[in-house]
Formats: C-alpha cells, structure tokens, sequence
C-alpha cells in the first residue's frame, strides 16, 4: 500500500516539475525557444528537463560526486543511511555508491554518445557514397550491410567479443560497426533521392570532389531525418551497452557504469522484505538508465511527430 | 496459386542462401582470431609439441574451407564438435536447454500476442482518449527500459515484496507442465512487457493509417457502429502488417531472451552462451550463434511469406 503511495508521489512529482520546466521555458530565453516550448506537450518538457539534468551531472561529475571515482574506505557493504558520510551505502570493497552512481552517467552516457558518433560517421559516410557513387560499390555495401543484418545485433556483438577479447574499447568500436548498418539503410535511402535533384547535377557539371559532394551538397539536405534518427540510435547503443556490461562484457572495471552495478547489487533485491532501502540500489542504477533513454525516446516522438506534421 | 508456391520457394532458397553466408560469417569470424584455436584451448600449457598434437586433432592443419565444410556438415547433422571448458560434446549441452528456451519463447508469445492486439485496437478505436496517451506513454516507457530493469522491478513486486512467484527459474525435465509454467512466468511476463510495447504501438499505427482511407470513411457514413468499422472494414486489410509486425517482434524476442535468462537463472540457451562467451568456449559460441540467427532468419521469413500471402498485391512485383 505504502509502495503504490511512493509511486503515485513521483508521478505527480515529475508531472509537475516538468509543468514547471515548461513554465520556465515560456518565459525564460529567447523567442524562438519560447515560442517551441508554447507548443510542446508534457512528455517532451519532462524528456528535455531530463536530459539537461544527466548533461549537468555528467559534464560536472567530479564536483557532484562526494568522492573520486575508485576511492575505498573501510567501511565495506555498508546498507544505505548505516554510515552517515555515505548516503547510499558502499559496495563489497568499500567504494561509495552516491560517487559510483553520478560517475556512471559520465561513463555509461559518455561512452554511449562516443560509440552513437561513431556509428553516426561510419553509416552516413558509406550510405551516401553509396548513394552517389552507384553501381558496384553500392551492390557490394549494400549486400554487406544485409549480411551483418541478419544475425540478432546482441548475438553477433557477443560473437565478436568473444574473438577479439573483452575490453571497453573493443566494445565500442564492435557495437559502432553493427550499429552503423542501420544509419546505413537510413542514409542510402535518404540519399538516393537527393542525388537526383538537378542542384547535384550542377554540382557535378561545376567538376566538385565526391567529399565536397557528401558533406556541402546532401548532408545539408538530410539532417532532418537523421537528427531524429540519431536520438533513436543513442538510445539502442546506450541499451546495448547496458545490457552487454550487464551480462559482465561491456565495459570493464574500474570504470563505473550503470549496466554493472546492477549486476553487482542484484542479489540485495531479495532482502527488500527485511530492508527496502537495500533493494533501491540495483533499481537506482536500472532506473538511471530507463529513465535516460524514456527521456530521450519522449523528444524524439516529438519531434518525429512535429517534423512529419501527422494530425491524427 | 503456382505463383505463389514459387514465391514461398523463392524465398526459403534466399533464406538458406543467407542462413549459409551467416554460417561463413560465423566460421571465418574465429579464423580472424589472433593466434590459434589450438592456443587458445590450451592457454598456458601451450608448448609447442602440446599446440601440434591439438592441431592435428582438431584437423586444424588442413586448409581452412575444407575445415569449413567439414563443421558445416557435422552441424547440420547435429554434432556441434567439443566444448573447451569441460570437454562433452556440444549438441548434447544444448539440447535440453534449446527446449526450455523455446518453452519460455512460446508462453511469452502467447501472453504478448493477444494481448498487444487487444490493446492496439482498443487504443486506436478510442484514438486520443485519455486510454490512448496513458497506453502511448507506457508502451514508450516499457519500450525505453533495459530488459533487465523491467525483470527486476517484477522481481521485486512478485517475488520478494509479495511471495507469489519463484524469482529463480528452476526447470528441469521432471516438473509438471503447470508447475514448469508458474516458474517460468516472471521471465516470461518480462519478456511480454519488453515485446506488447512494440506490437502494440504498431498495431495502432497500422489501423489508423486505414481509417484515412475512402472506404473506411463510406462505412462511417453509412453508420457503420466504431467497433464494427474496426473488426470488419479496418482489421482484414491491416492483416498483412500486423503478422509482419507480430513476427518481427518475435525475432526480437530472441535477443531479449538473452537478458532475461541471465537475469532469472533460467536453464536455456541465452545462459549457456553468456557463460561461454566469458569463458571464451568457442565452439559453444558458434553453436549457440548459429542457432539464434537460424531461428531469426526463419520468423523473418516466416513475416516475408505471410505477408505475401496475406496481400495479394505483393505476389506481382512490377
């Protein structure tokens, strides 16, 4: 009975903070923002307040943060509010949690937004060369990208990290490779219908390079449906790396991340009869990153929503 | 009909075709690894006369695309090769756990399927009620968490909190069906919150899409109740995308699967092969590999073909 009281509290919490957020937003900057904030619905007042909170607390982790990131004390296992310098308790060998969690989201977003960059560079890249060169290079990519496509994206990753070893920058680069034929399909498509517009044929007749081509003539023109997919991909890869360093692969230690603390404080779920505060901690880390990648999926529906015009 | 016996044929032929490309994918992957099967199996006790004698064992000296065709032809015969970690035979590990896997795949489908139609239909009958943005803003919550915060949070509330459920998955094959169902329903109900997300925000968008169009608009007219509008003009039309949509969540499952059975201890595939990827056991790995891309390129074909049938349409590409 208590816990359904909790969860009513928080939703009417961020309902109202960010109908607050959105107030703020209306009279506070300049007029375009005011003007984009007069017409945005709750959801994506709440995803951006959101976004802006974990930017803060990454950019500004180590002055947010009581302590460093790998710092051990003596007390070990401590159960949150046991000790009173550490608010939530430390893990087995005496790391605190508050430091480990607000370090999480620089390493867990950082990385992700790396690995989403990567993705991004690699996929637009090869999408619209294919899209301009044509003919066998575009047969030979794009059969390549269907090939990689049809394994499950977690399987292969963990195929591809059991070959080339565990390590965080493996990670990176495997989740950016596989990631990337999904931008791939995206700017293929996109770009095949642009290099028919007569403004690229101008271009070619002027005698341009193919870079100049890519990045001054077509991705100008494609940056709308790539923004929007763009928020789509963070949050895939920002998942996938949650789910591969929560399966013990991902990113590795003694980097703080999300994905496995909440390996590690699993087992204090069983005792949440005995001490509810215990069970918080695995689900504040598990929270963390649900609630990221809602905030972020929140302004993406807006914006697909705003940009497509749909009235249903 | 002949035409559409030969598309189906076309199609299984494409999806062997690529099952077999994923084979050599999954072979040649392991070919790339630095050193050598024999050294890795051995690790430290790597002499050389010890790494030559595994070679030769292992067939390792011969070219590698006899090698290829030698573990392909094993494979479709069922025989994985042998496991580094505790030398059995491979086959044998999976296949008991291949059906507990395909169990929980199975109950979880029968939850989400139902389920997701329902509420889809039901969100785009009563569309931008306050029903359809309570649905919208769950699914796309449900859609947005990891696998594993949605199995916790079940944990905690079915499990521990409330003891009603087991919150490990002891399956073994003495266990009564019913009994082999309450311990796999956390799992499977996690799976089913991850899967209804998708299916039904998509079932929505596939009917919506219809009642736009002119005929839809005629029964309105005619006044055709909402509900009938929706069984009898919108839903038989908007088959095709929704057994797409119905199978390509399916596939999708067998990557949440993965997640969840860690997550619960459940004796399936997803297990075996997290713990042989952190154990580097190779060819545990590229069994377990091929099985997974084998099962989804087989629902993908499953959504291709369907939806062939479904739309007469599609059986005449210009």
């Amino acid at each position: 009975m208590m816990i359904t009281f909790y969860i009513a509290a928080v939703l009417v919490g961020c309902i109202a903070l960010s109908y607050a957020f959105r107030l703020l937003g209306r009279t506070a900057g300049t007029s375009g923002s005011r003007k984009l904030f007069r017409q945005m619905p709750l959801t994506a007042s709440f995803g951006i307040m959101v976004i802006l909170i974990y930017a803060v607390v990454a950019i500004f982790a180590p002055i947010v943060a009581p302590y460093g990131e790998a710092e051990i004390f003596a007390a070990t296992n401590a159960s949150p509010g046991q000790v009173p310098e550490h608010l939530l308790g430390t893990d087995q060998i005496g790391r605190d949690l508050l430091t480990r969690l607000i370090y999480g989201a620089r390493n867990t977003v950082g990385i992700a937004l790396i690995t989403a960059v990567l993705t991004f560079v690699l996929g637009a890249t090869l999408g619209f060369l294919a899209a301009t060169l044509g003919g066998w290079i575009d047969q030979l990519l794009s059969r390549a990208v269907d090939v990689l496509m049809a394994i499950p994206q977690l399987i292969f990753a963990l195929l591809l990290i059991t070959i080339v070893g565990q390590s965080t920058i493996n990670m990176i680069l495997i989740l950016a490779v596989l990631d990337s034929t999904r931008v791939f399909r995206l700017a293929r498509a996109v770009g095949v219908n642009i290099v028919v517009m007569d403004y690229i044929e101008a271009a070619k007749l002027r005698g341009e390079t193919l870079p100049y081509l890519i990045f001054r003539e077509i991705l100008p023109n494609a940056t709308a449906p790539l923004l929007a997919e763009f928020g789509l991909r963070f949050c895939f890869v920002f998942l996938s790396i949650a789910a591969l360093s929560f399966l013990g692969v991902g990113i590795q230690p003694p980097l703080a991340d999300w994905g496995s603390m909440v390996r590690d404080l699993a087992g204090f779920i069983n005792f949440a009869s005995m001490n509810f505060s215990l069970a918080l901690l695995p689900l504040l880390a598990a929270g963390a990153i649900a609630l990221l990648t809602i905030a972020v999926n929140f302004v993406v529906d807006w914006m697909l929503h705003r940009s497509s015009g749909l009235k249903e | 009909m002949n035409s559409v016996i030969r598309i189906i044929a076309q199609r299984l032929g494409l999806g062997l075709l690529t099952l077999l490309v994923v084979s050599v994918i999954i072979f040649g992957a392991v070919e790339l690894l630095p050193g050598d099967f024999a050294e890795e199996r051995l690790g430290q006790a790597a002499t050389p006369e010890a790494v030559a004698a595994i070679r030769k064992q292992l067939g390792l000296d011969q070219p590698p695309v006899t090698r290829y065709f030698q573990w392909l032809g094993a494979a479709i015969q069922g025989d994985f090769g042998v496991s580094f970690g505790n030398n059995l035979a491979v086959a044998g590990q999976i296949f008991g756990r291949f059906s507990n896997t395909l169990f929980l795949a199975v109950l979880a489908a029968a939850i989400a399927v139902p389920l997701a139609l329902t509420i889809g239909i039901l969100a785009a009958l009563y569309r931008n009620s306050i029903f359809d943005r309570v649905a919208n803003v769950g699914t796309l919550a449900s859609i947005s968490s990891p696998e594993f915060f949605v199995a916790y949070m079940l944990i905690l509330f079915f499990a521990v909190l409330n003891p009603w459920l087991p919150a490990i998955s002891n399956i073994h094959s003495g266990m009564g069906f019913w009994h082999k169902i309450e311990s796999s329903l956390l799992p499977a109900l996690t799976l089913t919150l991850v899967v209804t997300a998708h299916m039904m925000r998509m079932t929505r968008a596939a009917i919506i899409n219809l009642l736009a169009s002119p005929y839809i608009e005629m029964a309105r007219l005619k006044g055709v109740k909402p509900l009938r509008i929706i069984t009898h003009h919108a839903l038989p039309n908007a088959l095709a995308p929704i057994i797409n949509v119905v199978a390509l969540n399916l596939a999708y499952l067998i990557t949440g699967v993965v997640v969840v059975e860690v997550v619960f201890v459940y004796p399936g595939v997803g297990q075996l092969f997290v713990d042989s990827v952190k154990r580097r056991d190779i060819p545990v790995v590229q069994a377990c590999c091929l099985i997974f891309a084998a099962a989804y390129i087989l629902l993908n074909l499953t959504a291709d073909i369907m939806a062939i049938l479904s739309n007469p349409r599609l059986r005449h590409p210009k």
